[in-house]
């Protein structure tokens, strides 16, 4: 099983805020593979890229990292969709 | 960040008179109200965009909770509080099941990272089994404030 991962900083002003969180616990659903996002830093979590409560409390501002990482068949397709969604900023500013 | 910074505990409504989704925001509003937390002629603008925000996506997170959330500029201090729906109350939950519990948090604009601070703190306690049971169990606004207390002492 391929194991693919990125980094990425969050962008948009509000930070990954629920409904954020929603959006992107959706698009992790459309694919088969496990998918985890990690933040470093004081205050390391490893949420579940699949569960909005474990994706709120990263609680990631603008300008944190992340790591995404998509473990399965279709690891690669389901990391460039969901780090696509931070590139666009979940469509807010 | 600890739950009682923010929540408002003379607010908590331990058994909520409401039965649907909309009269118990307004319910918890009014509640924060009555405490001080908010000025009186703000809950009407402050209920409306609640409900908005509901029907935008729901904060029925599933396993029995829900936590509506809203900026509002007439929030001055962030301010939360919670309501225990022992009957359950149709919140269009992700999982499709009732909500016994609703934690209610308003935020003033442009404050972004105490907001998700705020956020991180309810849903890393609703995480735990332990907590939700508890905080569904609690018949009494002085059981909650005990949960909360050692809630934030295990932090």
């Amino acid at each position: 099983m391929p194991t693919v991962s990125r980094d990425i900083i969050v962008s948009n002003s509000l930070g990954l805020h629920a409904r954020p969180a929603m959006q992107f616990v959706d698009t992790a659903n459309r694919f088969h593979s496990k998918v985890t996002v990690s933040k470093g830093g004081e205050e390391p979590y490893e949420a579940d890229g699949k569960s909005v409560m474990q994706m709120i409390i990263l609680a990631a501002t603008q300008g944190t990292p992340l790591q995404i990482k998509a473990d399965g068949d279709d690891a690669e397709a389901a990391v460039k969709s969901l780090a696509q969604l931070f590139a666009d900023k979940f469509g807010e500013e | 960040m600890k739950l009682k910074e923010f929540i408002v505990t003379e607010a908590i409504v331990p058994e909520l008179s409401a039965t649907s989704r909309d009269e118990a925001l307004r319910e918890l509003v009014l509640s924060l109200s009555s405490a001080g937390a908010l000025p009186d002629a703000a809950v009407d603008g402050i209920v409306a965009a609640l409900i908005a925000r509901e029907k935008d996506g729901s904060t029925g997170f599933g396993k029995g909770v829900a936590v509506p959330h809203v900026k509002h500029a007439a929030v001055r201090k962030m301010a939360g509080t919670i309501g225990r729906a022992p009957t359950g109350i149709d919140f269009t939950a992700l999982d499709h099941q009732p909500v016994f519990t609703i934690v209610l948090l308003l935020s003033p604009e442009n404050q972004p990272q105490q907001h998700l601070q705020a956020m991180n703190v309810v849903f890393s306690n609703l995480q735990k089994d332990m907590f939700r049971r508890f905080l569904r169990q609690s018949t009494s606004r002085a059981t909650i404030i005990e949960l909360l207390d050692e809630a934030d002492q295990g932090k």
